[in-house]
């Protein structure tokens, strides 16, 4: 079978959109989490969220939308700990983990499932979606998609500095609250795409990746949303390309090649820092004495190899630790 | 004429310990007063009440003649806290930051207008940092990071204004610049409240020194020189340098009770 006749068919169209759709939503909520240093967020809700998808199995339900459900509670319990105790989060976040991924599987024995039903959810499945499934997926994360810009400002007040917030008038608490919900539905949608395990890295590396590169929030959350659809996209398409030859499950292959994708930015952030560094202007003030630069034979000028750094209305070149600054026909030590 | 911030007889605790007593304290418009007082006196704690930001355990806060619990015209109140050390996970521009202070007179999912830009733009040149606008904040020196957050109150066009330290950790340069923005501000007609452990350049501009020792008002009249605040017969002898140290981590790890309050060893100076 050619890859066009693969991609034209129903199962792979399914899968390709829901691979989008997570690639944008589950970024765009995952900068706010970032920015609020709650980067592990989404694995403690994705862990909570298998008690769910087991709840749905044993029951009978959707297991989707019984792990939107505890999913949303998970994340409500999570970000109450986090606003009552404030140094020992990470522990109740560590009891939220192992309660839910425990949970899950003791749920899930209990109705008789196959362990296979389950790593569905654990690991994704793109290609087995069903078409309700998909609409579910398009439901939910064009929402999250839709309240993470429309809020934007908001949000971004709020994760930036809570009591400015505060102040300003804003529900602090109930934006708190939608975050954690929005994260927890993202987390449901991602789930089908690279599984409960591999949620968060959907959600923290596209923005880890992007901030190398950005100086602003708007350029992140854009950034990291379109490396999230490269990334989802781009592993759905070369985990197909490359089932002709081997097993190649389509949810490690995106998280892998969003890693690949911080691999190659992450060079390139020290390295414009570094630069950045050295260029920041120095402090105004001149030296208390006029020191002249002995023989000078080098004509300093734009583009003439050595750093030039501005200093108040000059420019000061750089090197083996002088800084030389044009005075007359002679340079001065500055 | 009602006074644009008041607190009457307000006790405030932290973590079940009463750090301010009794607290009396009115500031008029247009008022430029200045809350002094060594580390640990509880003036930072009092201004962060004055705000909303501490619960009072007894008094009354009033802004504008209204209540606090009634207040919603947070427009006309601008606070600028105090700088945050940590820097937050993703990058935030010059800009942003100072946008962000327009939230208090946007309404819900509508774009910025004419008249928000023209304030967010104000406020940068204000503060003299429209050329740094595209900048990370985090790439800002101290100094200049503190006159982004006075522009993103200003972004609001408040008429009261609570600074929480300005000063610290300024160096001599950014603090005149901070002087001239507060004299432009005052000019304005704006009340403006400030936490200052030591005034220097903004000394000229105080109209009125309110000096706190251990949680309860000592001094409260015409403003006072830097040297005065910390005089024995204010009962503070010159403490000023000795910041406290934070407490030494122990090597044993936080497990505790997930639910446990941290408790501020910081004396309530947050």
């Amino acid at each position: 079978m050619s890859p066009i006749e693969l991609f034209s068919l129903p199962f792979m169209q399914r899968a390709l959109i829901a691979a989008l759709l997570t690639g944008l939503a589950a970024p765009a909520i995952g900068t706010f989490l970032v920015q609020r240093r709650l980067a592990l967020m989404g694995d403690g809700i994705g862990h909570v969220a298998v008690t769910g998808i087991a709840l749905g199995l044993l029951t009978g339900a959707s297991p989707v939308w019984t792990a939107v459900l505890v999913a949303v509670l998970g994340a409500l319990l999570i970000e109450l700990i986090r606003e009552r105790g404030q140094t020992n989060g990470d522990v109740a976040l560590a009891l939220l983990f192992y309660g839910g991924l425990a949970g899950g599987i003791f749920l899930s024995g209990l109705g008789g499932q196959s362990a296979a039903s389950l790593n569905t959810y654990l690991f994704g499945s793109l290609t087995t979606m069903s078409v309700s499934d998909v609409i579910a997926t398009m439901v939910l994360a064009t929402a999250v998609i839709a309240l993470c810009l429309g809020l934007a400002p908001q949000l971004f007040a709020v994760a930036q500095d809570q009591e400015f917030a505060r102040v300003a008038g804003l529900r602090v608490r109930a934006y708190n609250v939608l975050v954690a919900v929005l994260a927890a539905v993202s987390v449901t949608v991602a789930m089908r795409t690279v599984g409960l395990l591999l949620v968060s890295a959907l959600m923290v590396v596209p923005v880890a990746t992007s901030q190398q590169l950005t100086r602003s929030f708007r350029a992140t959350i854009a950034a990291a949303m379109a490396l999230g659809v490269l990334a989802s996209v781009g592993g759905l398409v070369v985990a197909t390309f490359a089932s002709y030859k081997a097993t190649v499950a389509p949810g490690p292959t995106i998280v892998l090649l969003a890693l690949a994708c911080y691999a190659v930015a992450w060079p390139i952030g020290i390295w414009t820092r570094h630069r950045a560094r050295l260029r920041e202007p120095f402090p105004t003030g001149e030296p208390d004495a006029h020191e002249a630069c002995a023989e000078h034979p080098h004509d300093h000028g734009p583009g003439c190899g050595h750093l030039a750094v501005p200093h108040d209305d000059h420019v000061d070149y750089v090197h083996d630790g002088h800084r030389h600054a044009a005075h007359g026909s002679h340079y001065d030590e500055h | 004429m009602t006074a644009a911030v008041s607190l009457t007889g307000g006790t405030v605790a932290l973590g079940g310990r009463p750090v301010l007593r009794g607290i009396d304290l009115a500031v008029e418009p247009g008022e430029f007063v200045a809350l002094m007082g060594a580390n640990g006196s509880g003036k930072s704690t009092l201004v962060r009440t004055l705000v909303g930001l501490r619960p009072l355990v007894a008094g009354e806060v009033r802004l504008f003649g209204t209540p606090l619990d009634d207040f919603g015209q947070w427009s006309r109140v601008g606070f600028v806290p105090q700088r945050a050390t940590a820097a937050a996970g993703v990058p935030a521009s010059v800009w942003e930051v100072v946008a962000a202070g327009r939230l208090t007179r946007r309404r819900l999912l509508r774009p910025l207008s004419r008249a928000d830009r023209a304030a967010i733009e104000d406020a940068l040149e204000v503060v003299g940092l429209a050329d740094r606008r595209r900048d990370a904040v985090t790439n800002l020196s101290g100094g200049q990071q503190q006159r982004v957050l006075i522009a993103r109150a200003l972004a609001g066009e408040p008429e009261l204004f609570f600074l929480d330290e300005p000063t610290a950790g300024v160096d001599l340069p950014n603090q005149h610049v901070l002087a001239d923005t507060l004299a432009r501000l005052k000019e304005r007609g704006a009340t403006i409240v400030l936490v200052a452990h030591e005034l220097g350049p903004l000394e000229r501009l105080v109209d009125r020194a309110v000096v706190m020792r251990d949680g309860r008002v000592v001094y409260d009249g015409p403003p006072l020189r830097d040297h005065e605040v910390h005089q024995p017969w204010l009962g503070e002898p010159h403490t000023h340098h000795h910041h406290h140290a934070p407490r030494p981590a122990d090597h044993v790890p936080g497990v505790a009770s997930p639910v446990d309050r941290s408790v501020d060893h910081r004396g309530g100076e947050r």
